[in-house]
């Protein structure tokens, strides 16, 4: 059996795993993890569109977290993972999985769909942002952990050499 | 995030230098409302071709200045979108009702 962190996640390399960060929710160490991503996903072998949809989901699924999980402290504790997966089918291609853990109250998932956008308004733009960025995009609550889980698979030809 | 203000006639430019995010969208919004709905300006343009990325809380605060500069009847225009910038005003299907223009002589001379 592989390294598993505290939260029972595999830190196994031939599980997948490339990454882990942990951060405070502070709004200013955003840029942070988006220069992170942007290295990853380049790395991984996106496109440069999917690169920037990639980084923007993660960037806007922690900022939800600060936001509405934490209610705007900035000392509260967010660890991000990011594996390989394996592709959906025979003919298709890696992705990459990103997990969000907070500790924060559980999410209602009512609240995870998103607003129409046939208003002009501010506001309730991030999930619909992270809904159009990504394959996959799923919540749920693990113990006291909110854990969201983000996966883009990359395009069949596009797929990196070092996988 | 920086952003400094240029003033000309009937006109204040914003330049903004850095990434727009959680972090520093207040600061932007601030600066926006205050020039908008305060000093009444009737022409407010946003500099934005040094802005690599803006994620959601950026977009509401350009479409609050949008819908304060509707409230007042002045005018609110972008200019210098970069790809990540443009992308999400397409995501959120915004781009069409902001006044958008590749370079500050074209948005100037609108």
């Amino acid at each position: 059996m592989g390294q598993r962190d505290t939260k029972g996640v595999s830190l196994a390399l031939d599980d997948g795993f490339l990454l882990k960060l942990e951060l405070f929710s502070d709004p200013k160490l955003l840029t942070v993890v988006r220069g992170a991503l942007e290295r990853l996903t380049e790395v991984f072998g996106f496109s440069p569109p999917d690169r920037r949809s990639v980084t923007r989901a993660v960037d806007e699924a922690l900022t939800n977290i600060m936001r509405h999980c934490y209610n705007g402290r900035t000392d509260q504790p967010i660890e991000v993972y990011c594996k390989r997966v394996r592709p959906r089918t025979s003919q298709g291609a890696d992705g990459l999985e990103i997990l969000l853990c907070d500790q924060g109250p559980a999410v209602d998932p009512s609240k995870l769909r998103g607003r129409r956008l046939d208003e002009i308004k501010p506001g309730g733009l991030g999930l619909h942002f992270i809904r159009q960025s990504m394959d996959t995009v799923e919540y749920q609550r693990v113990g006291s952990t909110n854990q969201f889980r983000l996966v883009k698979y990359l395009q069949p030809s596009k797929q990196s050499c070092s996988s | 995030m920086q952003i400094s203000a240029r003033h000309s006639d009937n006109t204040t430019i914003f330049d903004v230098t850095g990434d727009i995010d959680l972090a520093n969208s207040p600061e932007v919004r601030k600066a926006l409302l205050r020039e908008v709905r305060e000093k009444r300006t009737p022409r407010v343009v946003m500099n934005l071709s040094k802005v690599r990325y803006i994620d959601s809380s950026g977009v509401a605060s350009l479409v609050e200045g949008l819908k304060a500069s509707r409230d007042v009847n002045s005018r609110f225009i972008l200019f210098g979108l970069s790809a990540s910038a443009r992308e999400v005003l397409q995501l959120s299907r915004l781009l069409k009702i902001f006044e958008v223009y590749d370079d500050e002589v074209q948005a100037l001379s609108s």
